[in-house]
């Protein structure tokens, strides 16, 4: 509606604008990298080029999508399981306020166990499947995920609640109408954090022991000194929590129609 | 006979004391105002009155006691509320939405004031895409909408300019003689609060209580440029009475009676 399509172009180049100062730093750390791999004198079992990541990462492209599937699908999995307990106890904690001091040190104490110590356990008694990685990567996405959730509830401008409640709504309906919507931007936000701790999440689990997987395939690739296959398994990594990422940017974007509107208020005139 | 009357209503926010003692009854089918200066606690009095707070004191509607809060008014808070994830028409019709009338008629209902509230062309835009004199208009539109049994409206043109303002007294002084609705105004504008009641209560600053209750005596149809003379009158006292508070107050006398 907000001539949105008509200008798609701009917003294309804009994007690219935005994105140049990433890809140029990015660009100038690779080089010196690569630089700093090829005249120091370091072998390259210590310390592998980038390029020389980026042609063994070819060579062994099959190895490396085959040990990614895993890894992605323990992190949706896990996180598709950390959001949905997140929304329900939220809203829980949102309908029964004395829930919260009950619920929250738990939760806050479940957020200071060390990963690593906790990985092993899990595996143990969970064995090498998909639970144990769904278990973790749940454990450390959950808590942003319903602190972002009720915090946004809470954000609902008082005047709203006001003027629902004089139009006769219950709190069902207010919860529906304002305080859901209200989360919105809260929700995208804590989306942002968490799906990249969901990848690192994933990949600890597979660590601890696991039949195929990113992190096992790192696992066995510095045991057999290859740093270069290491480092090619986290550019996979990386990769896969970029996309992600840009997943969730997108699906705010469309679930946030009014975002646009909001930004080019406060925006009138400033910059472009 | 009155469908809202306060008795000695009371409101402290912690230990900071906003209402004193607030008497006031509202008639069927009568337009009052309160005025009173910034931070007398006017808003809080409608929170009191929409059950977002509660306090001291008797409130009745109809004659019996108040307690569905829900249930009687159409409340226009003071800064507009408008849900920004909603476009202009659906903001509008939010409130017919709740009491549970179907979309399409909601919307037949409210289509045709879209241009008497200046605000045709505008149905399809987010809140944010306004201007804040048609925002106000639009939570204006929201609220008379309702048909509710009374109007609660808190500075409902705060935000507009003079011009705009002028146009939106006249149309809602319009629309009250067409409807009769009942209503309570609150103002900081003795001007708009003289054009528009039928009685004006005037608020004394925090603590507050009422310091003065005023009949307005124009008669109606009012114009802006009508008895000018009279007009000007009634606001100079209004003003005399906010601007020199007496030490002693007298009691409360009808403005017309003499
Ligand atoms: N929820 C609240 N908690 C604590 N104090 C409050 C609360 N609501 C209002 N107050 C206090 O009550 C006093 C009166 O506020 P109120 O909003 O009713 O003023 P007002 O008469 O509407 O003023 P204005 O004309 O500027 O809108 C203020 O001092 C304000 O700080
Ligand atoms: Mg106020």
């Amino acid at each position: 509606m907000v001539s949105s399509s008509s200008n798609y172009p701009r917003q294309l180049a804009g994007l690219f604008a935005k994105a140049a100062p990433a890809v140029i730093s990015v660009g100038l750390l690779l080089l010196a990298w690569e630089l700093c791999a090829r005249y120091s004198g370091i072998k390259p079992t210590i310390l592998p080029a980038p390029s020389r990541v980026f042609a063994q990462a070819m060579l062994n492209r099959e190895a490396l999508v085959d040990n990614a599937i895993p890894t992605i699908r323990a992190t949706l999995f896990g996180f598709a399981c950390s959001l949905s307990a997140a929304f329900a106890l939220s809203m829980l904690v949102d309908f029964f306020q004395p829930l919260r001091r009950a619920l929250f040190p738990v939760f806050v104490i479940s957020q200071t166990l060390p990963l690593v110590a906790i990985a092993p356990l899990v595996v143990l008694w969970f064995g090498f499947g998909l639970m144990p990685k769904v278990l973790l990567v749940a454990l450390v996405t959950f808590f942003p995920m319903l602190v972002a959730l009720v915090q946004g509830y809470e954000a609902t401008e008082a005047e709203i609640g006001q003027v629902l409640r004089a139009m006769g709504a219950g709190r069902w309906r207010a919860f529906v109408l304002a305080r859901l919507p209200s989360a919105l931007p809260y929700f995208f936000a804590g989306l942002r954090i968490s799906i990249t701790y969901a990848v690192v999440g994933a990949i600890f689990a597979e660590y601890a022991g696991a039949a195929k997987g990113l992190g096992i395939y790192m696992l066995n690739a510095k045991n057999n000194f290859r740093p270069d296959l290491v480092l090619a398994a986290v550019g996979v990594s990386a990769a896969v929590t970029l996309v992600l990422f840009g997943l969730t940017v997108l699906l705010q974007h469309l679930a946030m129609p009014w975002e646009r509107a909001d930004r080019q208020a406060q925006g009138k005139g400033a910059g472009r | 006979m009155s469908r809202l009357e306060l008795r000695h209503v009371r409101k402290a926010f912690g230990g900071l004391e906003v209402l004193a003692d607030i008497s006031l009854r509202v008639g069927a089918g009568e337009f009052v105002s309160i005025l009173g200066p910034s931070g007398a606690g006017k808003s809080t009095l409608f929170q009191l009155l929409t059950g977002a707070q509660h306090g001291g004191g008797e409130m009745f509607f109809d004659g019996a006691p108040l307690d569905d809060h829900g249930g009687h008014f159409a409340f226009m808070p003071q800064r507009d509320a408008l849900m920004p994830w909603r476009r202009i028409l659906d903001n509008v019709t939010l409130g017919l939405e709740v009491q549970g009338v179907r979309r399409k008629a909601a919307r037949a209902r409210v289509a045709p004031l879209f241009a008497e509230f200046g605000l045709a062309g505008f149905e399809r835009h987010f809140p944010a895409q306004l201007s804040g004199g048609m925002r106000q208009r639009a939570a204006l539109l929201r609220t008379v909408v309702q048909e509710r049994d009374m109007l609660l409206l808190d500075e409902p043109f705060g935000a507009l300019d003079a011009l705009t303002r002028t146009a939106m007294q006249r149309w809602l002084e319009q629309m009250w003689r067409h409807h009769r609705w009942t209503a309570l105004l609150i103002t900081h504008d003795v001007r708009e609060a003289v054009f528009l009641s039928d009685r004006i209560y005037v608020l004394s600053a925090r603590p507050a209580h009422i310091v003065r209750e005023i009949k307005v005596p124009l008669p109606r149809p009012r114009s802006l440029g009508g008895d000018t003379a009279r007009q000007a009158s009634v606001e100079a006292e209004i003003l005399d009475i906010i601007l020199n508070p007496e030490p002693n107050p007298q009691p409360p006398k009808g403005y017309d009676h003499d």
